[in-house]
Order: structure tokens, then C-alpha cells, then sequence
């Protein structure tokens, strides 16, 4: 059976300013077939498919649906082309429930929420979703939320859709469940389009892949026919290594105990509770959980940026053997103790940097307090800067260019970089890699087991498990900011780690479902 | 499908912005330059069509309601112009370090004029009291101490409960009318006014009663330049400014730094309020200073936040008040011209920033558009 076209793409192009972020782009894809889009950050996939959901308009090029041409100027063109995206971010009103926020905005005067609830209901036994369409978004999980976005654009009647990063969010578990699913749209003969980075996925999941790269299409391939080193070398367009080296730790001493540390938030809320661990010097300890478990709290408890409420951080000096007090402390009372705990956060330019001074002033942050002068002293910090620049190989017209133009592999590296310049004994980064290209993040995972090497005691947060599971010497999952294991991370499996990770939100939620 | 059908003849909008970041400095200031230029050209016209006066005219109307007869050797109304100017100036300085750091100091008005009030309060009591140089540090001294007390209160109340320092501010404004009201009626008798008072004045240079403010201010901008640019204090306003996560996460103690620039706010309004009180009016009322306070906000924004542009801003500005109220004046229109031409200038002046930031492309050009 010949397939048949949903959409075909002809010669797209689309520049902003001087950024070409689609060029000469041509690409087709057939209904019942799910299709990836590969390529790195910044390659180019999130550009095109707004362009076929009606978000940006292309410069150049042709759109075809169903083999005419297709004007596609806004959202709501896209919707009468039955092409529906599912974005990365959510766009759900909180106080909404399921049903509501999936009949919003649809204008064709019969509102009925009752009868639509039937037809949400007959979508989701269709293709097997799970899905109250009475519960409020603000109860909802986030796998929860993106069932709803998916089965917003099919009760519009989509039959082309596209997900952006699906599963970016989602545990083990969730993104089998997530995977049924569009295979059981691909049987009824829709077109699928997922943009993604993960290549376990790809295979896993797709019949066909595009690639692209730097805004151009590269070529597309069969999955049945092709390996996770191709694909690789077409979206990075050279052989690379794909593996993490991990060396032994050496001599390893405690350096950061954690006990019973315990967090709430304004309204009382337990974000994080009973949490003990030991870090030691000269090991990576990798933080895994689904997004928002605690992480963040706990790295921020570490660094004088949380309120805790109850229990001990202590800090062994490596130098004086003197055991310090953490808890309580400012970052600068942190840092005049003379413990040297560097902190790569998870905002990059929200807390590590600031976007709008440039390289040399954000270099600066950690340093202008020295001295007694009243005024700033910008030698040494551009010293600094250009030596980052320099040795980490950071893409730059010159040090005195605001970190917001620079790419996010940039940013990061001059953050990590600014870091670990100051020598620190315990380094805690959270999703270092998050939006790198693969040389970017090779870069950062051979800088961060440089600091292994050195005896610096090393905290990973990271969502890759993949990654975890080859660079991390040990791995602490976090659930509902509970610990709910601490594995070795040699032997660990994902699906050991996906377990973890969702246990104690089954217990804690078990009492109150129904 | 009549949507699609519709839709088929124009194939794309008929035009879209572009973000553009490859514009150079010195492009983006003729861009600027000829905004401003465009901006006057129009305010001829409107006025030549409301007073049917010559389009020329109406331009030299404006020079000479600004600076008078210059060529004659008369600097009279050049001087008032190089007062007001550095009047609006300081306030505008005063209200920069607040900005910079997002905190909306909406309150310079009256910042400065409790300064005013120090000051006054000072040449009242202690006019005949103490040496002449005594007298004059203590006016500096209370000028600052009660502008600051001004604007520091509202910090306070940011910094512990987060209060909303913009609408603080200007509520601190009616607060200090008042009592400038209240203490008019007590010390002025029943006449509400208090005539100029002899002791606490400020020094004229030469028989110039304006020019020692002028240098003052010219002094408080080069000052206040390298505060905000080259000091440990300017760099932590600007990391509290653009990111308070940012601050928190370097150690930089967020509440301080709040307090410590709105002192120093309120102290520099504290000091124009001094130059209004001691240096030129000799008397205090409750429009001693104008409503310069809010016009300081527009011309700090104007000037993005750098002294030196603010220079050149509050001039603009005090040229276009000064000009148009004479030719309001000559040609019967009543005071309301005065703003709308001052409106036209900053609507110009805001909008190039757009052409700056970002280049039109119309539909099947591929040539940019540029301002």
C-alpha cells in the first residue's frame, strides 16, 4: 500500500536577524508513520514546526497539505488544516479543569460542556489516554497536563500532529505509557511528528527520522535501517565517541553530611523531608527525579539560598579537618568560613549569571567584593574571562559581549567555567548539560570529572538517565523531596532508578485517591 | 474551507518585524538624532496649523522664549533656562540609582521638597544664630538627612514587607505637601507665604545667582556616573536590578541594598531641594518644585539610565517647555500646547528605540526598511 502525503515542506527558509534558523528545508511526512525530527538545541526543529502550526510565517518556501498549497498564517489556519501541535510548555489555565481548558477558545457557539465531556471521553477510550476531564490542571501531574494538551488538538480534529520534546518531563514509565499511545494514533492512520534529541527514543519510537542540522535538512532515514552512531554522526556531522569515561574515585573522604534536612514552603508544604545523605571528596553524586521532586530545594538548602526547618548540613574542611555548620548561613557567611562550595544552578541566566552585563561583569560576581576599595577593580576578572574564553573555547566576539547574545552551550560554559575557578571542594551543578549541544555537554562532563580527579566532592543533578547511569558514582533519587534510594551508579538500571523515582509519590498519594 | 480560499490570494502578511541586533552604536544615534529632528519638524507644522502663524516663525519663537536675546548680551533667559534644566537634571539623577535597581522612586517631588523644607526650616531658625559657614553645612546636612528620611522610609517598608514602593512613593509626595502647607500657615501668619528669607543663602558667583546650582548639578552627574559605573555599591544596584535571584545567589544582602540606594535617592533630591530653597528661591511653598519630580522619572528613562544622555535630555525638554509656553503665549493658545508638543518629542524619542530594536520587511521585499 502506497503511503499517502499529509504535509509536505518545500524549500523552507527562515532567518531572524542574521540567525538563519531554517534553511532550504524540504521534508514530507505520511500519515500513519510517526516521524522524527533529530538534531541538536538549536538546530533548527522547534522553528520548523512552528511554521507548520502557524506560530512563525516562513520567509521562503512552500507548505503543502494533502498535496495543495497551504497558507498557514496563525494558529487558528493550522486548525483548519487539522495540524495540531502540542508544545513544550504547556498553555493550560490552572484553575481550569481538563474538559474546560480543552473546549477554550473553540468558537462555534454551542458551548456544552456535558456534551463535550462525552466526546473527551469517547477520544480518550479510543486511543487509550488516561484522563478525568473533571480534575483541575493545578491537581494534575505534568504527564497528566500534556494528556490533556494531546487530547486538546485531537478533539479539534487534528490528524497532523506534532510534540515538541515529549518526553523531556516525563519518568520511564510515563514515556512507555506516552509511546502506546501514538502508536495507537499511528494506527488510526494520523500523522505523527515528534521533535526530540534522545536517540534511545528515536529507535524506540519512530518509523522514519529527519535530521537536522545548524537549520539544515540533512537527510532522512528508515529506523530499521540505521543506528544510533549514524544518526549521531548526521546530526552532529562527525564522528564522535559516545561514551563518558569514569574513573575510580580516589581515596574517598567525606566532605558535606546531610541529616534529616527538612524544607516547607510558605503555606506548609514539606518540600523536602528526612533528606540525609554524604558526599564525599573525589566522587560524582548524581541527583535523579522528576522535575520539581526537591532538587532544586535541596541544592539551594546546600547553599544558603533556602530556609530549612529542621536538620544539619556540615561541611568537613579538607584542609583544618574542622567540621562547619552550614545550616542557617548566608552564601556569604558560607563563604567567609572559607568553605569553598561552588554552585552552578539551574537558571542559568536567572540566578548563576546576569544577561545583560557582559562576561568580564559576570565573572565579577563572585569577586568584586574584594579588596576595601570602595571601587570596582576590573583587571583581574577580565583576566579571568579571557582565560574562560580561551580554554573552555567559549563562542564569543569578545569578552565584553553580554552574556544573553551568546548560545546556551556559551552561557553554560561561562558559568561552569566561572565556577570552577574558584577551586572549590564541593561542586554542585543541576542540569548542566540541559539545552547543550553533545560537544557542549561532552565538554562540561569531561570538566566535571577533571574536579572527580582533583578530589573535589561532585553533585550532579541531571533528568538524562542515560548520562547518570555512565558518569555518576553513585546516584541519590529523589521523590516528593523524600531520598527514596541511594544506588550504585555502576550497576543501576533506568528502570531500577524509574521505580525510585516515582515510589513514594504512589505512597504519599496512595491515602488520598479516592 | 471559504477561510483557505480567502487567505489563498495573499500568501503573507503584508509585512513583519524582524529582530535586528547588527546595528552599530553610532547608527543607532543618527536613527535618534533624526527622531528628535522629525519630532520638531512636526511640532512646526502642528503649530503653524493652530496659529496660522509663518512655519519659521514659530521655530524662532521658541529660541527666544528659551534664551532671549542672546546676541545682545542679554543671558537673563539663558541662565533660567541653565537653571531649570539643572534643576530637572538632579532630579532625574536622583531618581537613577532607584531605577536602575527597579525600584519605581516615584517620590523625588517629594523628596525634594521636605529637603526644601529642611533647608527653609534651618535659614528660619538658625539664620541669625550660627556663623555663616556653620550655617551652610548644617543646611546641607539637614537637606540630605531629611531627603533621605523621605526616601528610605518607603524602602524600609519594600525591604520588610514588600510593599509597592511606587504607589508608597507618591503617597509620601501628598505627605509632604502637606506639611509644607501646614507649615506655611504656622510660620507665614495669615498670608500662607513666606517672604524670602536673607540668612542660609547659597553663595553667587559673580553677581549669578544661578550658576553655583548649574555647577552643582554638573558636579552630581560626573558623581553619579561613576557611582553607578565604577563602584562596588553601582554594580550590586545593578545585579539587584536585573536579577534579585542573581543577588541572592552571590551573597549580595538584597534588603540592604534597597535601603542603602534609596538614601541615596532621597539625599540627592534632599540636595536639589536645598538648590530650589537656599540656592534660588529663598522661600518655600508647595509648588516649590513644580512637578519637575515626575518629570525627572520620564527624562531618567529617557536618558536609559546614563547621566550624561539625562544632560542632554532635561535640556530638550526644558527647551520645549520654555519654547512652546512663549509661543502659546504670543499666539493666544492657552498652556495645554506646551505638553502636547513635549508629548510629541517622547513619542518620537520612545518610538525609534522600536526602529532600533527590530527592521520592518514588507512582503516580497527583501530589503529592510530602516527609520
Amino acid at each position: 500500500m502506497a503511503k499517502q502525503v499529509a504535509i509536505e515542506l518545500k524549500n523552507i527558509t527562515k532567518t531572524f536577524g542574521k540567525v538563519v534558523a531554517n534553511k532550504d528545508v524540504s521534508l514530507t511526512a505520511y500519515r500513519g508513520e510517526i516521524l522524527s525530527i533529530l538534531g541538536e538545541n538549536g538546530s533548527g526543529k522547534t522553528t520548523l514546526m512552528n511554521m507548520i502550526s502557524g506560530i512563525y510565517f516562513p520567509d521562503e518556501g512552500q507548505i503543502l497539505v494533502d498535496g495543495k498549497e497551504a497558507v498557514i498564517a496563525s494558529p487558528k489556519d493550522a486548525f483548519t488544516y487539522k495540524i495540531g501541535m502540542i508544545h513544550q510548555h504547556f498553555k493550560l489555565v490552572d484553575v481550569f479543569t481538563a474538559a474546560e481548558n480543552i473546549v477554550l477558545g473553540i468558537e462555534d457557539g454551542k458551548y456544552n460542556l456535558k456534551k463535550s465531556t462525552e466526546k473527551i471521553r469517547e477520544i480518550c477510550d479510543k486511543f487509550g489516554f488516561d484522563l478525568d476531564p473533571e480534575k483541575k490542571i493545578y491537581t494534575m501531574s505534568v504527564s497528566e497536563k500534556q494528556t490533556v494538551e494531546i487530547v486538546k488538538v485531537l478533539y479539534r480534529g487534528a490528524d497532523i500532529l506534532i510534540l515538541d520534546e515529549p518526553t523531556a518531563v516525563l519518568t520511564p514509565q510515563e514515556i512507555q505509557k506516552l509511546f502506546d499511545v501514538l502508536r495507537r494514533m499511528r494506527e488510526a492512520g494520523k500523522a505523527i511528528i515528534i521533535i526530540t534529541h534522545k536517540l534511545n527514543e528515536v529507535m524506540a519510537l519512530s518509523d522514519r527520522v529527519a535530521v537536522l542540522r545548524k537549520g539544515e535538512y540533512i537527510g532522512s532515514v528508515n529506523t530499521c535501517e540505521t543506528s544510533e552512531q549514524e544518526l549521531t554522526e548526521m546530526m552532529v556531522g562527525k564522528k564522535i565517541s559516545l561514551n563518558i569515561e569514569r574513573t575510580e574515585p580516589k581515596d574517598p573522604v567525606d566532605r558535606l553530611i546531610v541529616k534529616d534536612l527538612e524544607c516547607v514552603d510558605r503555606t506548609g508544604v514539606k518540600l523536602l523531608s528526612k533528606v540525609s545523605f554524604t558526599l564525599r571528596g573525589g566522587e560524582i553524586l548524581g541527583v535523579a527525579g522528576i522535575a520539581g521532586s526537591g532538587q532544586r530545594e535541596l541544592l539551594e538548602s546546600i547553599a544558603g539560598l533556602q530556609k530549612v526547618s529542621s536538620g544539619e548540613i556540615t561541611y568537613i574542611n579538607p584542609k583544618t579537618d574542622n567540621v562547619e555548620n552550614l545550616r542557617d548561613k548566608t552564601p556569604k557567611q558560607i563563604r567567609d568560613l572559607g568553605v569553598r562550595l561552588s554552585f552552578v544552578p539551574e537558571d542559568r541566566l536567572g540566578m548563576g549569571l546576569v544577561a545583560n552585563m557582559d562576561i568580564t561583569d559576570n565573572m565579577m560576581l563572585r569577586s568584586y567584593r574584594k579588596g576595601k576599595s570602595f571601587f570596582l577593580e576590573r583587571k583581574a576578572p577580565k583576566t579571568l574571562a579571557e582565560k574562560i574564553v580561551h580554554d573552555l573555547e567559549v563562542v564569543t566576539p569578545s569578552v565584553s559581549t553580554p552574556v544573553r547574545q551568546l548560545s546556551g552551550g556559551n552561557i553554560q560554559k561561562v558559568l561552569v567555567g566561572r565556577e570552577i575557578a574558584a577551586s572549590p571542594k564541593v561542586l554542585m551543578v543541576a542540569y548542566p548539560v540541559r539545552g547543550l549541544d553533545i560537544n557542549s555537554s561532552y565538554t562540561i562532563y569531561n570538566l566535571l570529572n577533571q574536579q572527580k580527579a582533583k578530589g573535589v566532592a561532585v553533585i550532579f543533578v541531571g533528568e538524562d538517565l542515560d548520562v547518570l547511569t555512565e558518569l555518576c558514582d553513585r546516584i541519590m533519587v529523589i521523590g516528593s523531596g523524600r531520598i527514596t534510594g541511594i544506588v550504585d551508579g555502576r550497576t543501576a538500571t533506568k528502570e531500577e532508578l524509574g521505580i525510585l523515582m516515582t515510589k513514594t509519590v504512589d505512597e504519599s498519594e496512595g491515602s488520598s485517591n479516592e | 474551507m471559504s477561510d483557505i480560499k480567502k487567505t489563498k490570494h495573499s500568501h503573507e502578511p503584508l509585512f513583519h518585524l524582524v529582530k535586528r541586533d547588527d546595528m552599530k552604536w553610532w547608527q543607532a544615534w543618527l536613527v535618534r538624532i533624526a527622531a528628535i529632528v522629525i519630532a520638531l519638524l512636526l511640532v512646526g507644522v502642528i503649530s503653524m496649523l493652530l496659529t496660522k502663524e509663518n512655519f519659521f516663525s514659530i521655530y524662532e519663537t521658541m529660541y527666544r522664549g528659551t534664551f532671549g536675546k542672546l546676541e545682545s548680551g542679554s543671558t537673563v533667559m539663558l541662565w533660567k533656562f541653565l537653571q531649570k534644566t539643572a534643576i530637572l537634571l538632579g532630579l532625574s539623577l536622583a531618581v537613577t540609582p532607584a531605577f536602575k535597581m527597579k525600584f519605581w522612586n516615584c517620590g523625588a517631588e517629594g523628596q525634594a521638597l521636605v529637603g526644601g523644607l529642611a533647608s527653609m526650616i534651618c535659614m528660619i531658625e538658625l539664620g541669625d544664630k550660627l556663623p555663616y559657614p556653620v550655617l551652610l553645612l548644617v543646611i546641607l546636612v539637614t537637606s540630605v538627612l531629611a531627603g533621605a528620611l523621605w526616601g528610605v522610609i518607603p524602602a524600609i517598608f519594600k525591604a520588610q514587607y514588600n510593599t509597592n514602593e511606587t504607589l508608597f512613593t507618591l503617597m509620601m509626595n501628598y505627605v509632604a505637601t502637606q506639611i509644607i502647607k501646614y507649615y506655611l500657615y504656622v510660620e507665614g501668619g495669615g498670608s500662607n507665604k513666606i517672604n524670602p528669607v536673607a540668612y542660609g543663602n547659597l553663595p553667587t558667583i559673580g553677581d549669578n545667582k544661578y550658576a553655583l546650582n548649574v555647577i552643582i548639578v554638573l558636579v552630581i552627574t560626573v558623581l553619579v556616573y561613576i557611582y553607578l559605573n565604577y563602584s562596588k555599591h553601582g554594580y550590586e544596584i545593578s545585579v539587584v536590578g536585573e536579577s534579585q535571584n542573581t543577588a541572592r545567589y552571590i551573597g549580595i544582602n538584597v534588603k540592604k541594598v534597597v535601603i542603602r540606594t534609596m538614601v541615596v535617592s532621597g539625599a540627592l533630591c534632599g540636595i536639589v531641594g536645598m538648590l530650589l530653597v537656599s540656592g534660588t528661591n529663598h522661600s518655600i511653598d508647595s509648588n516649590t518644585v513644580g512637578g519637575q519630580g515626575f518629570t525627572a522619572i520620564m527624562v531618567s528613562w529617557l536618558g536609559q539610565f546614563n547621566p550624561f544622555i539625562m544632560v542632554i535630555m532635561s535640556a530638550l525638554v526644558i527647551f520645549l517647555n520654555l519654547g512652546s509656553a512663549k509661543v502659546a503665549d504670543t499666539c493666544g493658545l492657552n498652556s495645554s500646547f506646551a505638553d502636547i508638543t513635549v508629548g510629541i518629542v517622547i513619542l518620537f524619542v520612545v518610538g525609534c528605540e522600536f526602529f532600533i530594536r527590530y527592521s520592518i520587511k514588507f512582503r516580497h521585499s527583501k530589503k529592510e526598511v530602516k527609520a
